[in-house]
């Protein structure tokens, strides 16, 4: 970044400059069809080829044709679940939680209107789910699983191949959306009994509109786009070829910097989480700190509305978001926030701050010199904050008319 | 575009024994036009010792049924024809070091018309034993006849036996939807109805233990957990295992006890560990009312 401090990595990531310049020559000289007979096809296919096998290695996958190249996570998460429908029909259930991405979510409420039984497990206060619920939920009425690998606003991670190994053993069907942890956590899905799992370029430093649906070997599948063989079939239509070899080439990329993002970018974040809870008081860290994803951190200011320290951090050029990058264009608190029970006062001042390698300490130093008097303008103005602190009882000090 | 092997592309630029073959006394004829692939293949064997001393190709077909066609005929030379007979497709897709998955019918073509030529050297009339069908499996070139019919001559029920019968579906499982529709066609037709769920699922990482296995480890966690109860004067034993649900008996102090509840839970969890698999841990009392 040369203006600004972008820390908002899980909402979208930098194109790395490696990937921008192994993508250009598809759009140019390398234009063809992979289909196609001829030599323009043909190098464009052994293109393909090679952005699967980097793909695979990534995923720690045991064949490269369980890597079936798709248009986003959504398409991702959409053609896992209903494929599951539709390959199992007598099943009509599906577990998933409460704090899934809408991607998930919205798809599950639609499905649930068509008559589907849907089971959201809940988290507790710190985001974790009860492996009890799950496993007395698990069926053969259930047509599949669908449980995040790391949650997008709290970057808290789910014990996904304990829960997977549960599925398994009870015959059912495991998805895991892991949008948010490929790239940032090791994954070696050969040792896993994960059946599905979708990717997102975009957040691994590959441009948007690319992303990845693992289909373990043998898993029943129903494709959601048919029409030619591409992907052998199970995901018609002609490649974004330039996505698809910016993809490898971002995940090679990940693979190299994996180490980093365990220690470089998780001090960046630790510092930046530290400064924050040292200068600002009230203010917490939500999710589970101790397991999750290295590169972010949600805060919790009290008090205040996150859009309007979103707006003032904007003004000194730093970049962060409050939600996730779905919701926050609305006003409402996050449906991640409600799910762990955080209180309204403090559910509407959460701040998301995901970090990448691009960052650097100095950025982090800044970020932490212009969030104290942000927070402080902002509670001068709140009703809820009186001289120098809360007021008791902010719930029932100030009850607007229209609440 | 295809993914060629070199050998594949040497072969179809610079086919080898090109041509009828003169003097040929036999001659094999397989493929159809409307197939797109025909292979006119002409040998001249020698009538003392059954060695093909020379052997030719005229071909219709794409660049692997091409090469595929020259490959057969330079293996072929020189064997005598019991020899030859044994020359699968698969010797002919490895002598030029592979063939892509959809291309792997042009072997099949090569194998079957050296049969039809040993038929009519010796005055035996060949018979195509293999209607095409459409191309269902394409890792294993394995048409949907081919399917049909091996699922009815072997009363076959899942995905995995028209695998093990046949090999469609032990590659990339891409084809597994049409290998379903197929058996669900024929079962139907039989009065049956295609179970999906037949084959049952594996554990990760070959994590498949035998009963006595499982139950040693049952009792294992519960042994492990007893020492903790036995301290606040209760204790746990081990009534049945029955499939994922484990039934134990609570003694001591810990028959009603508040805390029974998240004993059960406990024993469960650990279980669930040690086992790798998802089991229920539940009261003994609660046998009688399983139906
Ligand atoms: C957890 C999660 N799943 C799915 C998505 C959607 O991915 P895409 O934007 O590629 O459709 C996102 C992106 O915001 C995400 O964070
Ligand atoms: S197409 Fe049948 S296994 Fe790959």
């Amino acid at each position: 970044m040369t203006q600004g401090i972008y820390l908002d990595n899980n909402a979208t990531t930098m194109v790395s400059p490696a990937v921008v310049e192994a993508m250009l020559p598809f759009f140019t000289e390398q234009f063809g069809n992979p289909s196609s007979m001829h030599q323009f096809g043909n190098r464009v296919g052994l293109a393909l080829k090679q952005a699967r096998a980097q793909v695979q290695t990534l995923l720690g996958a045991e064949h490269d044709s369980e890597i079936v190249f798709t248009s986003c996570g959504t398409e991702s998460d959409s053609t896992a679940i209903l494929s599951a429908l539709r390959a199992q029909p007598e099943r009509k259930e599906i577990i998933t939680t409460v704090v899934e991405h809408p991607a998930v979510l919205a798809l599950c409420e639609q499905l649930e209107k068509e008559g589907y039984k849907i089971h959201r497990l809940k988290v507790d206060s710190r985001g974790r789910l009860d492996i009890h619920e799950y496993m007395d939920l698990l069926s053969d009425r259930v047509a599949i699983v669908s449980a995040m690998w790391a949650n997008n606003e709290s970057g808290t991670l789910f014990p996904v191949e304990e829960m997977a190994d549960l599925a398994r053993s009870a015959g059912v069907m495991f998805h895991t959306d892991a949008v948010q942890a490929v790239g940032k956590v090791p994954i070696n899905l050969k040792d896993t009994c994960i059946d599905m799992l979708s990717l997102s370029g975009h957040k691994l430093h590959a441009p948007k509109g690319v992303g990845v649906l693992y289909l373990r070997r043998n898993t029943r599948f129903r494709p959601l786009l048919r029409g030619g063989h591409q992907e052998r079939g199970r995901r018609a239509g002609t490649e974004n070829t330039a996505s698809i070899v910016a993809l490898g080439k971002a995940c090679e990329e990940a693979m190299q910097h994996m180490e980093y993002e365990k220690t470089a970018v998780r001090q960046m974040r630790d510092r930046l989480e530290r400064g924050i809870l040292a200068a600002v008081p009230h203010c917490f860290v939500t999710g589970d700190p101790n397991n999750r994803l290295p590169n972010t951190c949600n805060i919790a200011f009290e008090y205040i509305e996150g859009e309007a320290i979103l707006l003032l951090l904007n003004k000194q050029g730093i970049a962060a978001s409050s939600g996730s990058a779905c919701t926050s264009g609305s006003l409402e608190p996050s449906h991640v926030m409600r799910a762990m029970g955080i209180p309204f006062t403090a559910a509407h001042g959460t701040v998301r701050f995901s970090f990448s390698r691009y960052n650097t300490m100095d950025e982090v130093d800044q970020v932490i010199r212009a969030v104290p008097p942000i927070v402080a303008q902002l509670r001068k103005l709140s009703p809820y904050w009186g001289e120098n602190g809360p007021v008791t009882d902010p719930e029932r000090a100030f009850v607007p008319a229209y609440a | 575009m295809w993914d060629y092997s070199d050998k594949v592309k040497e072969h179809f630029f610079s086919p080898r024994n090109a041509g009828a073959v003169t003097g040929a006394n036999a001659v094999g004829e397989v493929g159809s036009l409307s197939c797109g692939d025909a292979l006119r293949l002409t040998l001249r064997v020698d009538p003392e010792t059954q060695i093909i001393k020379d052997a030719g190709f005229q071909t219709f077909g794409c660049g692997s049924a091409i090469a595929s066609s020259s490959a057969l005929t330079e293996i072929i030379k020189g064997m005598t024809l019991d020899q030859a007979l044994t020359v699968s497709n698969q010797d002919i897709a490895d002598f030029l070091d592979g063939l892509p998955p959809e291309k792997m019918h042009c072997s099949v073509m090569g194998r079957e018309a050296l049969q039809a030529a040993v038929a009519n050297y010796r005055g035996e009339v060949w018979k195509d034993d293999h209607a095409e069908g459409a191309l269902v499996c394409k890792c294993f070139a394995v048409d949907a006849v081919m399917i049909e019919e091996t699922i009815r001559a072997n009363a076959l029920s899942t995905v995995e036996d028209v695998t093990n019968y046949t090999k469609a579906g032990g590659g990339c499982s891409a084809c597994h939807e049409g290998v379903e529709e197929i058996l669900t066609r024929v079962l139907k037709e039989q009065g049956r109805v295609f179970d999906p769920t037949g084959a049952a699922p594996v554990l990760a990482k070959g994590k498949k233990l035998s009963n006595l296995q499982r139950i040693r480890r049952i009792e294992g966690a519960i042994e492990a957990i007893r020492p903790n109860l036995q301290r606040d004067r209760g204790d746990v034993e081990l009534v049945e295992v029955d499939g994922k649900n484990v039934y134990v008996n609570m003694t001591g102090a810990c028959v009603g006890c508040q805390m029974a509840s998240t004993t059960l839970d406990g024993i469960q969890q650990r279980i669930v560990e040690d086992l790798g698999e998802f089991v229920r841990v539940l009261p003994a009392s609660a046998m009688q009312h399983r139906v």
